[in-house]
């Protein structure tokens, strides 16, 4: 064989490595919308943030809407209500998780119900932590607690093993180890509260 | 493999010997591989590696559509219009599966017809030929289970037609029908067995490829001389041979990325030319469109079932010699088979000796008019069956008919072949302008 | 052989190309759309005024149920801002099984939601009118116009909505048509009065069930744009073609920037393999 071969040997190994290359990046091209196409799709994705009309719900009930396949739990509370997770807050050192679990406040908020209650919209007539919106999940396994004061807290109870949440939605007693989680949530206007 | 002498896979490593010893993969792999080819096939051999790409793509494809495609009549054609606006990258990958079709036809359009000019449907191949009528027979039942589920208008209204066809079947016609649509008409039961069958059937495909590659991995491929490589020896075999990987493989690459470059243009600036616009509109059972074409690979045939009306000679006389029992509409029907059925015979009806096209003058005229035929069949089939479509559907047909049973028989017999090589390796060293190969009357320049 | 075989085959197809229409056929206009060709994309204040149109005209009878009203929203379409395209959806109902304790009941609808099934019964949803036509056809079957023109929906559409006409003389003699003329219909009623010694159809287009929809000046534009009714006709079908195939620009651009790197691929897998195979076909380099 000729000895031009010698000299050109990179050369030649260059066109080789560079279409290798470039064949691994079509192939890669091609690929991630093979995977991207199971992520979530347009239509699911708008529905990760859901407005509800709170309106026609009535002080001391609960609306609860399914968002993401899951329940949420609105309460309009009463003064009673309101006060009774006030009270309630005294036993933050004995609480059993006592962090609020609020994903519009800080990871590090305490369980207090302020830190829990949904900030009201401007020029609301209604006293402070009237609502209060959490997820209806039990953090145990996953029931769906009752609501309207069931339990021995005045708040929610779970059926399904026995865990208690007072008024503020707080674990008390039970296998539950932490409280109702609170999503991101807030007024758009002063009938309207948005999920996520 | 092939009958080639060459050097087989010899595990070396410990891991490899163990590996080898307990299943030899890696040396069936590495032996396919880097089978001996003929050095001079041409670019008429690469739609192989087009049809096992496209296969690819359509079974990945068709899994990620799958999904996100309901089976129910209510909510599929909603579910297709799902995934080209929600999902990610929906519309693409539904356009890709959809002209993946079309680009799967015209590779095996030309596939078969380079088999058809250069004899490989032969002997020793007529197994490669018989598998390879088989994979075509579900690839069209695959499109055709297909094209039902978006449930559009072309989907129901053809599927009921050549599911209609079934009925013409004497005596069993009707219950078969009936069975295979599980109900009196098209409808879910229909849509939801399509489905199964349409992810069923490209793995029964993928299956029967890799068989017809053993096939002819075990004769040898054939080339554009058809002569043989030579098998006397490791030296002789290697003048006429070169290993698949990579002087192949690379080869093919290249004319696949050719032909994905024009797949691209197609699915990204006009992906509906190939389909027709009525099955963007939703199935109605009681509105029939104006013209129900099925999707251009099958027009040829269509062409075929269409052209034997009950005024055709040969169908009446069929009707007479078989009490009634054979009708126009069977008889376009088993005209329709009829078609396939004569190019699987073909490997016996050729009487010619000489394998290759290229050195039989008298064949590459007959052969030239089967390529119009089929193009001209195509059109047709797409046109209203009346005159003057249907008597060119008919004359289509007969001359296909004709090429296959009389045509090839005679001219094995009366032609007057060319000269063929001696060997594929004179072959090749004509095309490339070496007579300083062999090095003996020609002075080589100083090196 | 082969290969010359098929290149005398496509060209004798293609010189075969005669009148796309012949008299009696129903005329589609080959109207310029923005998003036509390789490089085409939407014009996003036409999608606006061709939405205002529909709005205002068409959807008092036609749905188009396929089209999520946050899709209004969406880049490359119509483009409304967040609270506008919610602000439009409220303005229509959608029936809710949910509420009323199970029973159901009508709420506005809100972005998720689609836009409604058509009004009329005989009105046929929009989603895709714009891909259920073609506009062009043949010639004899060939399928050449469409190759060059494009499938031509919109300009259907557009052609439809100009190509109503006074009823032409020969109408005038028999039984009255039900419907109204049109010159770019194909598929409707035809009188036998119209028609030559052999059947064929002496004057263009069809009768058409629906009502002349817009006679220009139906609308007013906020940007003033003209109101003329073939520029109405355009934008409205422009629209439609949005409507129809929302991600035509995402699909142009990924093709285009697939043919590249496939050429380039190509390319290199040319040189490289005019590389491996020197040795053999060129043994004294």
């Amino acid at each position: 064989m000729s000895h031009a071969e010698d000299h050109s040997g990179t050369r030649r190994d260059f066109i080789y490595y560079a279409t290798a290359g470039a064949g691994a990046v079509m192939t890669g091209a091609a690929v991630w919308p093979l995977v991207n196409q199971m992520n979530p799709s347009a239509d699911v994705l708008a529905l990760a943030s859901i407005r509800v009309d709170v309106s026609a719900v009535d002080p001391g009930t609960q609306l609860t809407v399914l968002w993401q396949g899951k329940p949420v739990f609105i309460r309009y509370r009463t003064d009673t209500e309101i006060a009774l997770a006030r009270e309630q807050d005294g036993a933050l050192s004995e609480l059993p998780d006592p962090m609020a679990r609020n994903a519009n406040g800080a990871e590090a908020d305490t369980a207090l119900d302020a830190n829990r209650a949904l900030p009201l919209p401007e020029g609301s007539a209604d006293p402070a932590g009237s609502w209060l919106v959490q997820m209806g999940v039990c953090t145990h396994l996953g029931c769906v607690p009752l609501g309207d004061s069931a339990g021995d807290f005045g708040g929610w109870f779970c059926p399904c093993h026995g865990s208690h949440y007072d008024a503020s939605g707080r674990i008390r007693r039970g296998p539950a180890p932490e409280n109702l989680p609170i999503p991101v949530a807030s007024f758009v206007d002063e009938t309207t509260i948005q999920l996520g | 493999m092939a009958g080639i002498p060459h050097d087989h896979y010899e595990p070396s490593s410990k891991g490899e010997k163990w590996l080898d010893s307990r299943l030899p993969i890696v040396g069936l792999l590495y032996n396919t591989l880097m089978i001996p080819t003929p050095k001079n096939l041409n670019w008429m051999w690469i739609w192989g590696i087009v049809l096992t790409f496209t296969l690819v793509l359509q079974i990945v494809t068709g899994i990620v559509l799958v999904m996100h495609y309901t089976p129910h009549v209510d909510m599929a054609f909603a579910s297709v219009e799902h995934i080209m606006r929600n999902v990610n990258g929906g519309h693409m990958i539904r356009y890709f599966h959809m002209n993946g079709a079309s680009l799967f036809f015209v590779a095996v359009y030309l596939h078969i017809f380079r088999g058809l000019y250069y004899g490989s449907y032969k002997a020793p191949r007529e197994v490669t030929w018989i598998i390879g009528m088989l994979i075509y027979l579900l690839m069209m039942a695959t499109g055709f289970l297909g094209y039902v589920l978006p449930w559009g208008q072309m989907s129901f209204h053809g599927t009921a037609v050549i599911t209609g066809l079934f009925g013409a079947i004497p005596f069993v016609g009707e219950s078969l029908q009936t069975w295979l649509l599980g109900a009196g008409a098209v409808g879910q039961p229909a849509l939801n067995r399509f489905f199964s069958l349409h992810y069923l059937l490209p793995f029964v495909i993928l299956g029967l490829v890799i068989v017809h590659i053993w096939a002819f991995h075990t004769t040898g491929n054939n080339n554009p001389t058809g002569v043989e490589v030579r098998r006397g020896s490791k030296e002789e075999a290697k003048k006429d041979t070169l290993p698949f990987w990579p002087y192949f493989v690379i080869k093919d690459l290249f004319a696949l990325a050719v032909i994905m470059a024009i797949f691209m243009a197609i699915v990204g600036f006009m992906p509906n030319y190939l389909g027709h616009p009525d099955n963007y509109i939703p199935a109605n059972p009681l509105a029939t469109p104006t013209h129900i074409v099925p999707e251009w690979y099958f027009l040829p045939f269509y062409a075929i079932l269409r052209a034997f009306t009950a005024d055709v000679w040969v169908v009446m006389f069929a009707e007479w010699i078989s009490f009634g029992i054979i009708d126009a509409k069977f008889f376009g029907v088993l005209a329709m088979f009829g078609a396939i059925f004569v190019m699987a015979l073909a490997p016996w009806l050729d009487t010619s000796s000489v394998r290759s096209g290229r050195y039989r003058p008298m064949f590459k005229w007959w052969f030239a008019l089967l390529v119009i035929d089929f193009i001209v069949l195509m059109w047709a089939g797409a046109m209203p069956a009346e005159p003057p479509y249907s008597i060119i559907s008919l004359i289509g047909a007969t001359y296909w008919f004709a090429y296959f049973l009389i045509i090839l028989p005679l001219l094995g017999v009366i032609e007057k072949p060319l000269p063929t090589p001696a060997t594929i390796e004179d072959d090749f060293n004509a095309h490339y302008g070496t007579e300083k190969r062999g090095g003996k009357t020609v002075a080589t320049p100083a090196e | 052989m082969l290969r010359t075989l098929t290149l005398t085959s496509a060209l004798a197809l293609g010189l075969s190309a005669g009148m796309a229409t012949a008299a009696g056929e129903a005329h589609v206009e080959d109207f310029d759309f923005s998003f036509e060709g390789p490089f085409g994309s939407y014009d996003q204040m036409q999608l606006q005024r061709g939405l205002q149109v529909f709005t205002q005209v068409c959807a008092n009878c036609h749905g188009m149920t396929h089209v999520a009203f946050r899709t209004l929203a969406d880049e490359g379409g119509p483009g409304l801002p967040e609270d506008q395209m919610r602000a439009y959806a409220a303005n229509f109902e959608v029936f809710d099984q949910t509420l009323f304790d199970g029973e159901g009941d009508f709420r506005p609808a809100a972005p998720a939601d689609h836009f409604p099934v058509s009004g009329l019964a005989t009105a046929p949803d929009l989603s895709l009118m714009a891909k259920a036509r073609a506009g062009f056809h043949g010639p004899y079957g060939t399928g050449l116009s469409q190759l060059f023109n494009g499938m031509g929906g919109a300009e259907y559409i557009a052609s439809l909505m100009t190509g109503y006409a006074e009823e032409p003389e020969c109408a005038l003699e028999g039984e009255p048509m039900d419907g109204f003329y049109n010159t770019a219909f194909a598929n409707g009623g035809y009188p036998d009065s119209c028609k030559d010694e052999n059947g064929a159809h002496t004057v263009p287009g069809t009768w058409i069930a629906m009502g002349q929809p817009l006679y220009g000046d139906d609308v007013e534009y906020a940007d003033g744009h003209s109101t003329e009714l073939e520029h109405v006709s355009q934008d409205v079908a422009a629209f439609l073609m949005w409507a129809a195939e929302p991600k035509l620009v995402a699909r142009k651009q990924a093709g285009l920037t697939g043919v590249i790197f496939l050429t380039v691929l190509a390319a290199l897998l040319f040189v490289a393999n005019k590389r491996l195979w020197a040795p053999h076909k060129h043994p004294e380099h």
